[in-house]
């Protein structure tokens, strides 16, 4: 598989051309992955389970882990009130954490790193919550642009800023995992690039930095899908308890 | 000056912004050795709140980049 270019390997493939109605709903390569995630997700949390001992197995004691640690998550960052919210968080954590992880596979395809999908969560989250702050709390929701204690003749400033502020929240939120994903993959792309050209004698220095880029990667793909799980947990807070 | 130079020098310029970036990530973990050495049982508690600010003031360094991206091969 000769790659020339190091963002070639972000182009989407069909694999089964399909069209509904005029609309393009091919199986893709994306397709593909996303449902090997989900997969993933399903069987390890299934089987791990099966015994259901007392005494925990040891994939059964890495199912409870992760649930245990989104269920710490938002009894730390939103209170009771999110309990109920618990599934979505986790599905968004694991769906996140899996195709993060699966894009690390030499030869596969990272999902998240197309700003589409990652906008599509951003998006699902930033309007439930804000259609939960207004169940919540009525008008009283947009008390979330005035922050306590600001003196009156800067009010006027501060909601406007604190309103565009609010708005960038999908944007920061989808941009932040896209970009982290495509820059590190473009990253080692690149420097591959550099291994085959630079051959035998001189090739092991850039195949050293890609051995180390690889490790930062895999703490940078299981950071970014804390970092997107907990804020989502932040900004379902704000919607609960709008007094900051 | 034509648009091409420009954008190449439009996304030179976009890098700038990696030197907050630095200084801000260097400032979360000074403070976080900091703190651990005068209390050190605290330390892993307040881990967590560490590494989200990393991840949040790297994203600022990522948005340069798609600045910088966006310039080079949109406009």
């Amino acid at each position: 598989m000769e790659h020339h270019n190091p963002l070639e390997q972000f182009a989407i493939q069909r694999i089964v051309p399909l069209h509904i109605g005029g609309i393009d709903v091919s199986i893709t390569n994306s397709t593909v992955f996303m449902v090997l995630a989900i997969a993933l997700i399903t069987l390890f949390l299934t089987l791990s389970m099966r015994s259901g001992s007392l005494v925990p197995t040891r994939w059964q004691s890495m199912a409870e882990l992760s649930y245990e640690f989104i269920g710490n998550m938002i009894r730390e960052n939103v209170g009771n009130d999110g309990r109920r919210y618990f599934p979505f968080i986790f599905s968004l954590f694991m769906f996140v954490l899996f195709c993060n992880l699966l894009g690390l596979i030499p030869y596969s395809f990272t999902v998240t790193s197309h700003i589409i999908v990652t906008f599509a969560l951003a998006a699902v989250v930033f309007v439930g919550v804000t259609i939960i702050g207004f169940i919540r709390n009525g008008a009283g929701f947009l008390r979330l642009f005035v922050p306590s204690g600001v003196p009156v003749f800067l009010l006027p400033l501060i909601v406007v800023i604190e309103f565009l502020s609010y708005l960038t929240r999908p944007i920061s939120l989808s941009v932040r995992l896209f970009a982290n994903m495509m820059a590190g993959h473009t990253v080692l792309a690149v420097f591959g690039g550099f291994v085959v050209g630079l051959g035998i004698l001189a090739g092991w220095m850039p195949l050293a930095f890609i051995v180390a880029m690889i490790g930062l990667e895999f703490i940078i793909a299981i950071l970014q899908a804390y970092v997107f799980a907990i804020l989502t947990c932040i900004y379902l807070n704000d919607a609960f308890h709008v007094h900051h | 000056m034509d648009a091409a130079a420009a954008k190449l020098i439009g996304a030179g310029l976009a890098t700038i912004a990696l030197a907050g970036v630095g200084v801000g990530i260097g400032q979360i973990f000074g403070s976080f050795v900091s703190g651990a050495l005068r209390n050190p049982a605290a330390a892993p508690k307040v881990f967590g709140n560490v590494l989200l600010g990393f991840a949040l003031t790297e994203a600022v360094a990522l948005y340069a980049l798609v600045i910088a991206m966006l310039l080079l091969f949109v406009f």
